[in-house]
């Protein structure tokens, strides 16, 4: 039975039909046309498809989209634009912290929800806030780097 | 008489068209066309820093195109880590020479020499105040219309501008800003949603399947059943996914043969009947050299088993495709390596022609080898066949690629040594006995790399497998020690029963071959009383694999620390290939010797990759392909039963976290004027063997069988204990 359902992403509102228990992911990435969000495990176990809900980070691969429903959703493109990028995204290129890019949304994702909370994370504190994110490519050196270089920016 | 030609330098030599590399455009850019494709290696990047540097144009003029079976030269797979080798280097000579035909163009036209002429950003001037020409004021989309003829020579190395500097990647931002970047995140007008259904025994076949009540689901588009191959087209993704579980509740799937014991794996594959081979010199021969007996005078021999198991290559990203059939013609949108191959692999499948088949690679997730990107773009095909004119997508799930990836091979290597009277090594012996590492689809009409072409109903088999015959070539790579011993005997035995499909896995064999020589050679220094690092540069009279391992020595602050119990440092070198990349390791080692948990503190990469075209992008693969073996070390291995492979997830086979993830330093030894050397596969020997190494160090225990999980390290610390 398909619902209607008004989602609050980035900023902006939008009316969605799905079933309610649809995963988030697919409204984003399908109906709403936003590419950020990206199919990895469908189990919260890589990180993939993390988003931002209520301030929360959220997997999109298992939150339906009636619980998110009426929340503040913000994904990547939610953050900044390459003409003003928020401190996280020019940190990240700043670094060059990624390689193949699969999994750099949703770790810039948790590093945005870190950083709102501890503006000053040392290194262990990255590690656990970046605990449910999977990189393939071993970029996690550099993300280290990265996070850091944001907090940094962000105190400024 | 003519003059023997010269060999075109690189790629240029089978694509020697100008155009097919360089073009240069009405709106002021340039297009940099590469046959080779963007792994997350940077590719675009250092190709458009060649092309730039050559060129004389800034690097925001430049668009970079990756291999399209329409547009680009053939460089056949992007692999082996010869990328920047043949297509950096073709680029290089192809820049140089369109530079130097329209440099002679505006000499024509304001009839003067060439060598009074200067280009800056693609503007060339003259002596004269009005002599100034632009590049796209000469050619503007005209193409050169000529071959290559290598004989304009590159820019000398102190006169890069480019080239060597610290650029950041092209592709990142789209990547950063949640653009879309990858083929995953491609829409077509009208596309719509498949999924395949597979079992989770490779050789189980399809006995029935109920499919009536699943084309009945609202959205359900079609079932397609051709033989053992089962898969669904629906509206929507959701759809597609739902109707897959529904089809894997209704199918009944026949049992394949029984798996081997997974405990046993090692005793299985040396009891298993081999191919064998060997080599001289680093060079394979078909005959297997006997096992001679140690030298009379050996003053000791150590013999010891090293072996890897069967590791996934794991991309974050399920493999995808999007198909798309219109009047009897495939265009495929893949993330293949090869494009080319795969055009030709699916023309035997589909028993077309090459001209029919467009395939037009995009970003994909890292592969770090042969994944399932080849088999998901025939599985798209195939699906899409039954949608003439609509555009199908379908990206594997993570148990499909969990399952169905082909498996790097697992492997086992036996070491005897001996050191002489004088402390240094006499004798070398080394056996390896290995799955298949190179089965990426070629050109043989009559079977098929592809996975669903042995599915379907009139396929193909798969392709055959045997032994590598070529140097280097798969069980074969870094198998023939880097070092200089008097004397050397290798030999191959190639295990011919594969429980699994087994592929290309960054390395091949180098993983489980520099592990094993790496740690022999710790074990041989530690009998013969000697420093490892020390010990391993008597052996190694190439000043620049000395160099790395001197870097990497001294950064580490090597033998400095105070012997700690459970703290450790270990080294560990090799030349990738014995021909690419030069690259040592060392890291600290923290043994919980209770828990039996290794925590690698710190590591250290020191890499020579010949002139350095871009040097941060050298220094991400040196760290990346650190991490990443420090995952396979410490973590991976295919887990299954009799019945069916259990490892279908992240849970059931653990990867590396950031967690677990040491602060990694590079240090990229840049040699200006050198050739290019492949960098992407240099640093997972060595790192294995740098933490087996340090944990001996740590605790006195040798680890030769990965991974190193902390039950296994727990009951050898615990067996070692109670043994002394």
């Amino acid at each position: 039975m398909s619902d209607t359902f008004r989602l609050s992403v980035n900023g902006r509102e939008h009316s969605v039909t799905a079933e309610g228990d649809t995963p988030l992911l697919y409204v984003l990435r399908n109906d709403i046309g936003l590419a950020s969000p990206k199919y990895g495990c469908g189990t919260e176990q890589c990180g993939t498809c993390n988003v931002i809900v209520d301030g929360d980070k959220a997997f999109s691969c298992t939150l339906t989209v009636r619980d998110a429903a009426g929340k503040a959703i913000v994904t990547l493109e939610g953050l900044g634009t390459p003409e003003n990028p928020h401190p996280v995204q020019a940190a990240f290129i700043a670094e060059q912290a990624a390689q193949c890019g699969y999994c750099t949304s949703g770790i810039m994702i948790s590093a945005k929800v870190l950083l709102d909370r501890n503006p000053d994370p040392d290194t262990d504190a990255i590690r656990v806030a970046l605990q449910d994110n999977l990189c393939r490519c071993g970029t996690h050196s550099r993300v280290f780097r990265a996070v850091r270089r944001a907090a940094r920016a962000l105190a400024r | 008489m003519a003059a023997e030609p010269k060999k075109l330098p690189g790629s240029l030599r089978n694509n020697p068209s100008l155009d097919l590399w360089i073009g240069i455009e009405a709106d002021a850019t340039v297009t940099v066309r590469s046959g080779k494709v963007e792994i997350g290696q940077g590719l675009k990047t250092a190709a458009a820093q060649v092309a730039a540097e050559e060129l004389d144009v800034s690097l925001v003029r430049v668009r970079v195109k990756t291999a399209d079976t329409a547009e680009t030269a053939d460089e056949n797979v992007t692999s082996g880590s010869r990328s920047m080798e043949v297509s950096a280097t073709a680029l290089r000579y192809a820049a140089a020479e369109c530079r130097a035909i329209m440099v002679r163009m505006a000499a024509d036209r304001f009839g003067v020499p060439v060598d009074q002429l200067s280009v800056e950003d693609g503007t060339i001037r003259g002596p004269g105040s009005n002599q100034r020409i632009t590049y796209w004021e000469l050619m503007g989309g005209k193409k050169f219309g000529r071959d290559a003829t290598g004989t304009v020579p590159p820019k000398v190395p102190q006169a890069h501008r480019i080239v060597g500097t610290r650029v950041e990647r092209l592709d990142l931002p789209g990547k950063v800003f949640g653009q879309p970047a990858f083929v995953h995140d491609l829409t077509l007008p009208g596309m719509v949603h498949g999924r395949i259904v597979r079992p989770r025994h490779q050789s189980a076949t399809l006995e029935s399947v109920d499919t009536a009540a699943v084309e009945k689901l609202p959205g359900v588009i079609k079932v397609v059943r051709d033989g053992d191959f089962l898969g669904v087209v629906a509206e929507t993704e959701v759809t597609a996914i739902a109707a897959r579980d529904a089809l894997h509740r209704a199918a009944r799937w026949r049992a394949g043969p029984p798996l081997p014991d997974e405990d046993r794996l090692y005793e299985w594959m040396l009891g298993e009947a081999t191919m064998d081979g060997g080599c001289i010199d680093g060079v394979h021969t078909d005959d297997c050299p006997p096992e001679e007996p140690p030298p009379k005078d050996a003053q000791t021999t150590l013999e010891s088993l090293y072996a890897r198991p069967y590791i996934l290559h794991g991309a974050m990203g399920p493999s995808c495709a999007v198909a798309q059939w219109a009047g009897g013609t495939l265009t495929l949108h893949t993330h293949s390596q090869g494009v080319f191959p795969l055009r030709r692999a699916l023309t035997n499948v589909f028993r077309m022609d090459e001209a029919d088949i467009r395939c037009i690679h995009m970003d994909g997730a890292g592969c770090y080898g042969h994944n399932g990107a080849d088999d998901v773009a025939l599985d798209a095909a195939l699906l899409a066949r039954a949608l003439p004119g609509r555009p199908v997508r379908v990206q594997w799930m993570r148990d499909d690629e969990h399952c169905w990836e082909p498996f790097g091979a697992a492997m086992v290597v036996k070491v005897r040594a001996s050191l002489g009277a004088d402390g240094r090594v006499a004798d070398w012996r080394f056996d390896v006995w290995s799955n298949h590492h190179g089965n990426r689809p070629k050109g043989n009409p009559k079977e098929s790399g592809l996975l669903a072409a042995r599915m379907i109903e009139n396929g193909l088999p798969p392709q055959t497998l045997g032994p590598a015959t070529g140097s280097e070539a798969g069980e074969h790579r870094n198998a023939w020690p880097g070092y200089a011993f008097p004397r050397i005997s290798v030999a191959k035995h190639f295990v011919t029963a594969h429980p699994f499909r087994c592929s290309s896995l960054r390395g091949l064999g180098a993983y489980a071959n520099v592990f094993a020589i790496e740690q022999m050679m710790d074990e041989l220094a530690v009998a013969a009383g000697q420093d490892p690092a020390t010990f391993r540069l008597a052996h190694l009279p190439d000043p620049r694999a000395r160099a790395v391992i001197e870097a990497a020595r001294d950064a580490i602050a090597w033998g400095q620390h105070a012997a700690t119990p459970g703290r450790g440092h270990g080294i560990a070198y090799a030349r990738y290939k014995n021909a690419a990349a030069y690259c040592a390791v060392a890291v600290d080692a923290e043994v919980d010797e209770t828990t039996g948990v290794i925590r690698v503190t710190r590591a250290v990469c020191a890499g020579d990759a010949g002139e350095a075209i871009a040097p941060d992008g050298i220094a991400n693969q040196l760290e990346g392909g650190l991490i990443q073996s420090l995952s396979w070390t410490l973590k991976e291995r295919v887990r299954f039963t009799p019945g069916e492979i259990t490892s279908v997830d992240w849970e059931t086979y653990p990867i590396l976290t950031f967690r677990e993830a040491p602060e990694v330093e590079t240090l990229v030894l840049d040699r200006p004027g050198e050739k290019f050397l492949g960098v992407g596969e240099a640093s997972q020997g060595p790192t294995a063997a740098a933490i087996a190494n340090a944990v001996f160090a740590a605790t006195g225990v040798r680890l030769r069988e990965l991974p190193f999980t902390p039950e296994r390290v727990r009951a050898m610390i615990l067996e070692a204990r109670r043994s002394a």
